[in-house]
């Protein structure tokens, strides 16, 4: 574990004579670059839709979790007695906050973008509607269900779970797309890394059995590489974080109508995570570059 | 310090080498002669651990070969001053920090180090060119630079391949010199030359034995020189 931590300070730290016996390479050094820089870019917004996605799975389960509703479907003469009679069961229910009959007005607002306006609602056999309220515990819905089933027998209540269920599923799932993402890219990113410091590795074979003829153990001729490498991969991260982010701000503002697209920028506390992309892609550098590394020397005399 | 007992080297098709023993101690000087591809360079890099025999054991500072690790064969290699035949230098570095580099790699590249190499580059000759790139120096002066890297640890032993092929008479006895100089102060030193006259100007100043490579097999020559 020191040895670890040495070995990881030193990369920052640097030792510039360390540094200076592998010549700089102009090509590899841009394209790992790139490389790194593009995929930070990717995992930008990976993150921002595994984000996005939390975020609605949350909101969608706390607006719904919160309301029920209950349909009285009853003969038009005894609708009345019986959303009265539902509503003093509601009151006497513990657990909820408040119910209300919804008023014909409501009622035709709610239908009207299936029959249109003008639907004279009052002449129909529609079912009268209850909103409810709940408090924060929740009430016991199989419970409300035998009392209304006893007391109001064309009661019906629906606690909109069918509909949370798969819609929280559905965001969950995205959610996990997301970080299967972020788990692909970075894993993307050692690959390239590996090659790049492969091909590095090659390119300096002479330099390197110059270097053990003079006396110079695996472990330093390694750190020559590993620091480059994660230097690198750390700045083309940061660099394609940062335009990443900048393509996230440059999409549309989150609108009520609940679109989900543009909902997909950094909020709060989660920004931080955005800080992680350049280290993890520096980590990876740094362990992706160590492997090729000690590899390549152990097959070398 | 280097004990080869009974070894043998054989590349993919035959025998290279065979039944060599012979053991180098502090203060040794040695020439190795021997007609071309008979194995001289091979007999260092076995000397230095760059090839393992085939048969036979060869210990360096105690250690069998077979058994040292890649860390160990680091740490030996800082007992042990080599010049290259093709000399081996970083060409993007200049001269003098290619003379420092195993200071450098073993992390011992201080003040009176410093002093030590521009002391050691003078004594070469190549006070002049210490900012100068490999690629650009004549081929004596890598040679002089190749010594001058092998002795800069102050090494236990100094291997030679060819010190001084390229270099003026004046210049090789200069580097004779040197070696000798290092000899007396105890290091070992072996020399793989063509050069009879080397050897001959070596005998006046040094208790030297020659060793000679024929038929795969390394011999004592006696006083025929």
């Amino acid at each position: 574990m020191k040895a670890l931590l040495s070995d990881i300070s030193a990369v920052f730290v640097g030792d510039a004579q360390a540094d200076r016996v592998v010549p700089p390479t102009g090509f590899t050094a841009r394209l790992t670059l790139f490389a790194a820089g593009a995929m930070a870019f990717l995992a930008v917004f990976a993150l921002a839709l595994s984000m996005a996605s939390g975020r609605l799975a949350q909101r969608w389960g706390d607006e719904l979790a919160q309301s029920s509703t209950l349909r009285i479907s009853a003969p038009v003469e005894q609708r009345d007695a019986q959303t009265a009679a539902a509503l003093r069961v509601l009151e006497t229910t513990p657990g909820i906050a408040a119910a209300r009959a919804l008023s014909d007005a409501e009622q035709r607002a709610l239908l009207a973008p299936w029959f249109g306006p003008d639907l004279p609602v009052e002449n129909l056999p529609i079912p009268q509607l209850i909103a409810i309220e709940e408090t924060e515990a929740g009430y016991d819905a199989d419970g409300l269900r035998l009392r209304l089933q006893a007391e109001v027998p064309g009661a019906i209540l629906d606690d909109h779970t069918r509909w949370r269920k798969p819609l929280q599923q559905a965001a969950g799932r995205l959610r996990l797309l997301g970080g299967l993402a972020i788990v692909l890219i970075a894993a993307v990113t050692a690959a390239m890394i590996t090659l790049a410091a492969n091909a590095a590795l090659a390119a300096n074979a002479k330099i390197i059995s110059v270097l053990r003829l003079v006396g110079a153990r695996d472990s330093y001729i390694a750190k020559a590489f590993v620091r480059r490498f994660t230097l690198r991969a750390f700045l083309g991260a940061a660099g394609g974080t940062v335009l990443g982010v900048g393509a996230v701000l440059l999409l549309p503002a989150a609108q009520d109508q609940g679109g989900f697209l543009t909902g997909l920028g950094f909020q709060g506390l989660s920004a931080l995570w955005l800080v992680l992309v350049p280290l993890l892609a520096a980590i990876v550098a740094f362990v992706a570059t160590g492997a090729a590394a000690r590899r390549t020397l152990s097959e070398l005399r | 310090m280097i004990e080869l007992d009974n070894i043998a080297y054989s590349y993919g098709g035959g025998e290279l080498l065979s039944e060599i023993s012979l053991s180098i101690q502090p203060g040794d000087f040695y020439f190795l002669t021997g007609p071309s591809g008979a194995g001289k360079t091979t007999f260092l890099k076995l000397c230095y651990g760059e090839l393992t025999p085939t048969s036979g054991h060869a210990k360096l500072f105690g250690q069998d070969v077979r058994g040292m690790s890649r860390d160990d064969h680091a740490t030996t290699r800082r007992r042990i001053g080599v010049v290259h035949q093709d000399c081996a230098f970083l060409d993007h570095l200049p001269l003098s920090d290619n003379v420092a580099l195993p200071l450098t790699v073993s992390g011992r590249d201080d003040l009176d180090q410093v002093a030590n190499l521009k002391e050691l580059l003078a004594w070469v000759g190549l006070k002049e060119r210490a900012h100068a790139l490999p690629p650009e120096l004549s081929g004596g002066e890598r040679q002089r630079a190749a010594l001058a890297r092998a002795v800069i640890m102050s090494p236990d032993v100094v291997l030679a391949d060819e010190p001084t092929g390229n270099v003026d008479w004046d210049m090789s006895q200069r580097l004779l010199q040197l070696l000798v100089e290092l000899n007396k102060m105890g290091k070992a030193v072996v020399i793989a030359t063509h050069d009879m006259n080397l050897i001959r100007a070596a005998k006046s100043k040094v208790q030297a034995r020659v060793l000679r490579i024929a038929n795969r097999h390394v011999q004592l020559a006696g006083a025929d020189l």
